[in-house]
């Protein structure tokens, strides 16, 4: 990375680093918080089973979702990231509304899926986001071939895919990572390294230490970064897309984090050392870390965060208010879109009796 | 005798078979810290130990393949899907390893792969599926599908044992809905390839699995108040498929609906339909008629979901349509 030359505001307190205007700091915040509140929202919902499926929180993860999709170009048809169930953040970042996610979650007719999926499966090609299917994995190949179509246009695009250490697993994951470095597709995988999938733990899903290694094998350039540390994975997630976007090819970026809350709501987290999360929860939460860093260096004022905080509390009640009591949508309309010709399924007969 | 439910019926027959024989262990992802994702292997870890509940990484074709490589070896592995959803992870080694592994190498894979299975419960595209279908063509594979705790126990039991790879499909709205009181003491098992008379009558036959074996049931009920007899036929084995049973109770009725929570297009309906035409033509009083999943992906609302499935009340005006045939 080149360093820009930037006095300190004041002889003691660092300048702001070279690849971020003071603005964007804000920007990245104002995202880190929105998905936090966002998601607080989701969890009162949920208990109010107005969520109707499942629940899965990024609580004490969102800086890594956040940071790294801030890395990439955004607008129309530009970059394109693939999120799973945990990086909420990096969809909002890529211009989804909280008003889309709510709608999905619970199911309503205006949601981006009008009901057929779940959390946060769903897409914007233009915005630049294709939503995950469960089946863990197998977006990596996907995500290769999005990025081969850039590399064989001649576009400056990049692409950028998530994988939890459990998903690093998956076959699907291997062949897609190999595919994508045979390629030199201009990739950026983000590797989290969150110290769980559901109840299991690292030692029992993989015998490297980092998952770096991995892509190690594959011939991948990689770097491994602590994930609560915003401003790293972005400078990390801004270096390997800016590689790509070269022609390099894959990068692969580890980030080093922690699932707070257990894989969903209705897991107790039994399994979970109890200092373990307080621990992480104390001293190492990267939105209370980023906050810290921006006051304590005098990037911003305190006042400003305070008052962006109630801006996005506002925002979310406005998208929680339009439209927590829309309808869901009308039965037969399960039956439309499963193939372009024809356009609709047919109905069986004993719906017609 | 105790009431136990569905789920505790699949972990009592797992149970026995632990302790009755050493071969026996698990294998899955979270089964073992966790208890699985249901709980249905809650507490194993403790009394089994960690050679014999294995937690895996998330690699269902190494879980599958894993279990065979054992199986030949001697052991009787019972491999957990997370979700049966993703089997499909594993469908290669199980219809071209597993399946084919006595036929042409005369190699036995005692294995039993095992998990959650069916709708009804908004789960999406992704945690609802119903795959025996995908497996039905394979031959060299058996498919069981318990609708009572007795069957989910002595299922599991009988699958544990059986000499094949069996794939075993619990169905998860029926975990905690169903309660049985089983005797203790008594060792249940179900024999696999035997369907069960779920409930006698003379004007018309269902025959039916899983789930939809108890919306058959409440809409035979209603029909009863109808004057309309209906019998049920639940298959608890889908592969292979009791002809015999089928056969008699078409020959007592006269007129056949089948139904099944999966999609219509491909499903076991369509078999059964086939093996009828071959075997009791002569015998129908009426055409044979499907109640299926409508051929889409399932979909997550309750409206969308509730539209695409079978209900209770499909099956109730099917029935009386083709009893008035
Ligand atoms: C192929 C496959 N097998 C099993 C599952 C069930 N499952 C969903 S999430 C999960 C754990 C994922 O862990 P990780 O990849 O580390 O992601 P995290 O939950 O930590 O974000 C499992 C086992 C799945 N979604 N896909
Ligand atoms: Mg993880």
């Amino acid at each position: 990375m080149t360093s820009r030359i930037v006095p300190a505001t004041q002889p003691g307190h660092p300048a702001i680093p070279a690849e971020v205007e003071r603005s964007q700091l804000l920007e990245i915040y104002y995202y880190l918080r929105l998905t936090r509140t966002l998601e607080e929202r989701l969890t009162a919902l949920y208990r109010q089973t107005k969520v109707i499926g499942g629940l899965f929180r990024s609580l004490g993860q969102e800086g890594e979702s956040v940071a790294s999709a801030y890395a990439l170009e955004r607008g129309r048809h530009r970059d394109l990231l693939s999120p799973l169930i945990r990086n909420l953040g990096s969809m909002l970042v890529m211009g989804a509304t909280p008003l889309q996610i709510l709608r999905q979650y619970m199911a309503k007719v205006e949601g981006p899926t009008r009901g057929r999926e779940l959390n946060i499966h769903f897409n914007d090609l233009e915005l630049g986001y294709v939503g995950q299917i469960s089946h863990l994995g197998d977006m990596i190949p996907v995500m290769a071939g999005i990025t081969l179509t850039f590399k064989l246009r001649r576009e400056p695009r990049v692409g950028l895919v998530y994988i939890g250490d459990g998903g690093t697993s998956t076959g699907t994951f291997h062949e897609g990572l190999n595919f994508a470095a045979v390629q030199r597709c201009p990739l950026v995988v983000i590797g989290e390294y969150n110290h769980w999938a559901y109840s299991t733990p690292p030692a029992k899903q993989f015998a490297v230490t980092h998952l770096a290694e991995k892509a190690q094998g594959y011939g991948i350039p990689t770097v491994t970064v602590d994930g609560n540390d915003v401003l790293a994975v972005y400078a990390a997630a801004k270096h390997a897309v800016e590689r790509a976007r070269r022609g390099k090819g894959v990068h692969f970026i580890e980030v080093k984090t922690y699932r707070r809350k257990g894989h969903a709501e209705h897991d107790d987290q039994h399994y979970v050392p109890e200092d373990e999360l307080e621990r992480w929860a104390k001293e190492n939460d990267p939105i209370d870390r980023y906050a810290k860093q921006l006051i304590e260096n005098e990037w911003v004022e305190a006042a400003e965060l305070t008052a962006m905080d109630q801006r996005i509390r506002d925002e979310v009640d406005r998208a929680t208010d339009a439209c927590v009591d829309e309808p869901l949508p009308a039965p037969e309309t399960a039956l439309g879109g499963v193939y372009a010709d024809p356009a609709d399924t047919e109905k069986l007969w004993f719906r017609l009796l | 005798m105790a009431e136990i439910t569905y789920l505790e019926a699949i972990r009592q027959g797992l149970w026995e078979e632990m302790e009755r024989d050493e071969r026996v262990f698990i294998l899955g992802e979270d089964v073992g810290a966790y208890g699985g994702a249901f709980k249905v292997t809650d507490g194993f870890l403790k009394r089994f130990g960690e050679s014999r509940v294995i937690d895996t990484p998330i690699s269902e074709a190494a879980i599958v393949g894993a279990a065979a490589g054992a199986a030949h070896m001697g052991l009787r592995p019972v491999a957990e899907m997370q979700f049966i959803d993703f089997i499909s992870c594993a469908y290669d080694m199980l219809t071209n390893y597993v399946a084919t592994a006595r036929y042409r190498a005369g190699l036995a894979t005692p294995i039993v792969v095992r998990g959650p299975c069916g709708g009804f419960v908004r789960g999406g595209p992704f945690h609802s599926q119903n795959p025996e279908a995908a497996f039905f063509h394979t031959p060299g594979l058996k498919i069981v599908a318990p609708a009572t705790a007795r069957d989910a126990k002595g299922l599991i039991k009988a699958a544990i044992r059986d000499d094949d790879p069996v794939l075993y499909l619990e169905h998860k709205w029926l975990y905690r809905r169903i309660k049985e009181s089983l005797p203790e003491g008594e060792e249940i098992l179900t024999p696999i390839g035997r369907a069960r008379v779920a409930r006698e009558g003379r004007d018309l036959s269902i025959v039916t699995y899983g789930a939809m074996v108890w919306k058959s049931l409440e809409a035979a009920e209603q029909l009863d108040k109808d004057g309309v007899s209906v019998e049920v036929l639940d298959l608890r084995t889908l592969l292979p498929l009791d002809d015999a049973a089928i056969v008699a109770t078409v020959k007592k009725t006269n007129k056949l609906l089948i139904v099944h929570e999966d999609t219509r297009t491909g499903g076991l309906a369509g078999e059964i339909a086939a093996r009828i035409n071959e075997q009791a033509f002569e015998w129908l009083d009426g055409p044979i008629m499907r109640v299926t999943a409508h051929d889409v992906p399932l979909p997550y609302a309750p409206t969308l979901e509730d539209f695409v499935l079978p209900q209770t009340e499909d099956v109730v005006k099917a029935a009386r349509w083709l009893a008035a045939y």
